[in-house]
């Protein structure tokens, strides 16, 4: 993993209170009445000699019907600062680039309503990633670990011609249909905090990505045989304590510790055959 | 210096296929992108992909569709190769994985579009963007395909021969975002530009922020031609407050249309008798304007989609991501109560000529997907069509780049030389002094030299920009041009309205003269980027406002209230837009209604 950035000590991993985690409307019919909201924001850059320890800056921004997080950075950066970095593209759920640390819970910036946080709002870079620069943090290890999986459809058999498709039940693209959300986000590895000791556990992405594959009938009965073996070597799916992090921090509500637990129930029951 | 037979510029649909094309056609291929591949805009597409796979379809139907769609300006060869290649494309991507939805009997299930005569849209949910796009992402990992992520192209290394279709590109420049190191890409068999959309030009959008046009700004700029960049895509269903895009689908699956009286507009105001809610998109986006300027919208700015009677049942089967969008984005569920919609910029039917290759004028320079105008979407595209034509012209551009032999193209690509059209433009267009992107003396160099002299021009460029000591950001220079764009260059247009926008965009011109990029760092300096962003969105507002303009007749998404119906006479025609190293000028081409097997006489169209 190169990026030579430190990281924020964190402040706290543990989940967000409730009251936090109520959805309230973006059209605005909880209000509240500030008419400015305060973030205070992780700053490093390795560049600039005032930056090069990392803290917190203050920006007071006024708030809108239905603002978000991501609208809040937009506006300190354009308006205050305009070398506050962070990644953002599609700015309604799908890109992934805007996974943040808001007030001790990983979140997308885009998909969080200034109106359900706390105030003041604190936002830092996903946990444990080197931190490239301010809200930027080194996604490398995080893509390794997706590799890792051999995350590609590969099939036991030759499609059945050039203008006819597979054919898949229903049920099983149904059974396969949550783990096909991900977007890559990195949220839920940065929550794990097994993932985040030791580099070696694959994370509940990579393992979700594998088990997308593993899950759907059209791969066939020894690729499928394949993936349950390299999710279940030493990096993979046991090294997971059924913590749940991954799966309440997850944007798109994928339950990741549910996956990773049929996998470990099926390695199981391979397991038991074979005795 | 990297070196690579061919490069594919952009990470998304266009960009990923092109990549293995070109790869299994024998290539050593790299992706350059400013995102990386899984953050690309393709992601956000929802609704489907056009092809013609079951009995009682065929692609001569497809073909038909789109050409009328299109209002008669696209060309028939890249309408015909679209259509016939689709099948195949679509089947192949099913054998990569993609988890499509499905039928009862577990075949690849279809549903009905707006302007399609057969219910040809296969689909993934209401997410289909998002698993193309990951499905191909997958299988460039599979095949080793290398990727530079995070490296923003700045320019492409083109030699200066006077007439821009002797010129050779030889590679890019890009920066790297990480470290602010200025690279040069050597392509040895081809440059492939698949950069996407240019949706930033307008305020309201469904594009993402990273949707700047970069690759038709590029390509412009070294002299290739920009073809219908007038012809601008406005869905008639994002969400007011953020222009987040609520899928065609919803009205495929029998959503309903209503203002604030209560009438299902489309059909009891007459817009589309027959089709209502599935008329063509410019078709649908007029009716809601009408309808809210004429004083029948909700808070006079947007109309009502409601998809309650579909049922639950149903709507999470095939709709399901849009429960969330409409909750996330606008605080409405849409089981609930209807939701608002109204107009908002879309796609670019217009951008980089291409024949049907891919091939530009430009010798190893190519573009596909949306960043390029081959031209099949005429003046209106329809729902549904973007997608396969990432996959059809992606794959050929990078067969071609890659040294495949696929015959003699039918479409001619080039200036074109007669500039017939009497526009008298209100100001000064481009740059006071000459402004070209090509090496000069390029055409006496050794490639790797040009690109040497093409990273030294560039490094200098930015850092003119990072040393500038003004208090003036990109920030409201591009917001010059975007309110100009969106008051007077949207849905419905006129010539004097045309002509405010392209004085504002002279101005931002200048402005722009004055920018400085405050953060000095070279780390990941995205106030730089979004500076050289701007640019390529003041080039291209440009041009639209000039296509805009120089088109007296209203024809698919282009309206204007001077003449309101099409003048097939005159104007059976693309407009041409040429740099001219920054003095640019307008001219046409005339369309080609005919190809190898069909032929099309332009009717009257109605839905």
């Amino acid at each position: 993993m190169s990026g030579d950035g430190k990281h924020p000590a964190p402040a706290s991993n543990s989940p967000a209170t409730d009251q936090e985690d109520q959805q309230a409307s973006p059209g605005g019919r909880t209000q509240t009445e500030e008419e400015t909201v305060t973030l205070q924001v992780y700053r490093y850059d390795p560049d600039v000699e005032a930056k090069r320890t990392g803290s917190f800056e203050t920006f007071e921004i006024p708030v809108h019907e239905g603002m978000t997080v991501l609208d809040a950075l937009i506006e300190a950066r354009d308006e205050h600062d305009s070398s506050l970095t962070f990644r953002h593209s599609c700015r309604q759920g799908v890109c992934g680039s805007d996974a943040f640390f808001v007030n001790g819970k990983q979140r997308l910036g885009c998909k969080t309503q200034i109106s359900e946080l706390s105030k003041p709002i604190r936002i830092e870079p996903l946990p444990h990633q080197p931190v490239i620069k301010d809200l930027v943090v080194e996604m490398e290890g995080f893509y390794e670990r997706m590799q890792a999986v051999e995350p590609y459809f590969d099939p036991d058999d030759p499609p059945p011609g050039e203008l006819e498709e597979r054919k898949q039940t229903r049920e099983n693209r149904e059974d396969v249909k949550l783990s096909t959300r991900c977007i890559w986000c990195g949220a839920c590895t940065s929550s794990c905090t097994i993932a985040s000791d030791e580099d070696v556990y694959l994370g509940p992405a990579a393992i979700n990505k594998g088990y997308r594959f593993y899950a759907d009938d059209r791969e066939g009965d020894e690729r499928g045989k394949e993936r349950l073996e390299l999710l279940t070597e030493h990096d993979g799916v046991f090294r997971c304590q059924t913590q749940f992090s991954c799966t309440l921090v997850c944007p798109q509500d994928i339950p990741l510790t549910e996956h990773i637990q049929t996998l470990k129930r099926d390695a199981t029951k391979r397991d038991l055959k074979f005795w | 210096m990297h070196e690579h037979d061919v490069l594919v510029i952009g990470g998304g649909g266009a960009g990923l296929r092109a990549a293995i094309a070109a790869h299994e056609a024998g290539a050593e291929v790299a992706i350059v992108s400013k995102l990386h591949p899984v953050r690309s805009h393709t992601g956000a597409a929802e609704g489907g992909i056009n092809a013609a796979l079951r009995e009682g379809d065929s692609w001569r139907a497809h073909a038909k569709d789109t050409m009328k769609g299109a209002d008669y300006i696209a060309d028939a060869p890249a309408v015909e190769t679209f259509a016939r290649t689709s099948p195949k494309e679509v089947i192949q991507l099913e054998h990569w994985g993609m988890p499509f939805s499905r039928e009862e009997d577990g075949t690849v299930a279809q549903r009905p579009f707006g302007g399609l005569s057969f219910p040809r849209t296969t689909y993934a949910g209401a997410e289909t963007g998002h698993h193309l796009l990951h499905t191909l992402y997958e299988q460039v990992l599979k095949r080793g395909i290398t990727v530079y992520e995070e490296y923003f192209v700045t320019r492409l290394a083109v030699t200066d021969e006077p007439d821009p279709a002797d010129r050779t590109c030889h590679g890019v420049t890009a920066i790297d975002v990480r470290t602010g190191e200025v690279t040069g890409f050597h392509a040895t068999g081809g440059v492939i530009l698949a950069t996407g959309g240019l949706g930033q030009v307008y305020e309201h959008t469904t594009n993402a922020e990273a949707n700047t046009g970069d690759g038709m700004a590029m390509a412009y700029r070294v002299g290739v031609p920009l073809e219908d960049m007038e012809m601008i895509q406005f869905h008639p269903t994002t969400l007011p407050s953020t222009g987040v895009l609520i899928t065609e689908g919803v009205r495929g699956e029998g959503g309903r249309l209503f203002n604030a009286e209560g009438e299902r507009f489309m059909f009891e105001r007459g817009y589309a008798p027959d089709e209502g809610e599935l008329a063509s998109r410019d078709v649908v986006s007029r009716a809601e304007l009408t309808e809210i300027q004429e004083g029948r919208g909700f808070e006079d700015e947007y109309v009502k989609l409601d998809m309650r009677h579909l049922g639950e049942e149903r709507i999470m089967d095939r709709l399901e991501n849009i429960l969330g969008l409409a909750k996330h984005f606008e605080g409405v569920d849409p089981l609930e109560e209807p939701m608002p919609v109204k107009p908002g910029q879309h796609y670019a039917m217009g951008g980089i000529e291409t024949n049907e290759f891919g091939a530009t004028c430009i010798d190893g320079l190519y573009a596909a997907g949306e960043t390029a105008c081959v031209s099949l979407h005429g003046a209106n595209r329809l729902g549904g069509n973007a997608l396969p034509e990432l996959f059809v012209f992606g794959a050929q551009a990078g067969r071609h780049a890659a040294g495949e032999d696929l015959g003699k193209p039918e479409i001619e690509v080039g200036p074109a030389t007669t500039a017939d059209i009497e526009t008298e433009w209100p100001t000064d267009l481009g740059t006071d002094t000459e402004a070209t992107d090509v090496i000069e003396d390029g055409s006496s160099l050794e490639p790797g030299t040009l690109l040497e002299r093409a990273v030294e021009a560039e490094r200098e460029r930015i850092e003119t920009l990072l040393e500038r000591d003004t208090d003036r950001s990109h920030v409201s220079v591009r917001q010059t041009v975007q309110d100009t764009m969106t008051a007077n260059v949207n849905v419905f247009r006129e010539a004097e309205s045309l002509e405010t926008a392209l004085e504002d965009i002279q101005t931002a011109r200048d402005a722009y003269q004055d920018v400085a990029v405050t953060d000095p760092s070279r780390t990941f300096n995205t106030d730089l980027q979004q500076t050289l962003e701007t640019r390529n969105v003041i080039d291209l507002a440009e041009a639209i406002a000039m296509g805009a303009l120089a088109r007296p007749e209203s024809r698919g998404a282009h309206w204007r209230a001077e003449h309101q119906s099409r003048r097939d006479e005159e104007w059976l025609k693309h407009t041409i837009v040429n740099w001219r190293a920054g003095d640019p000028e307008l001219a046409t081409r005339g369309t080609l209604l005919e190809s190898e097997s069909v032929s099309y006489q332009p009717e009257e169209r109605s839905y």
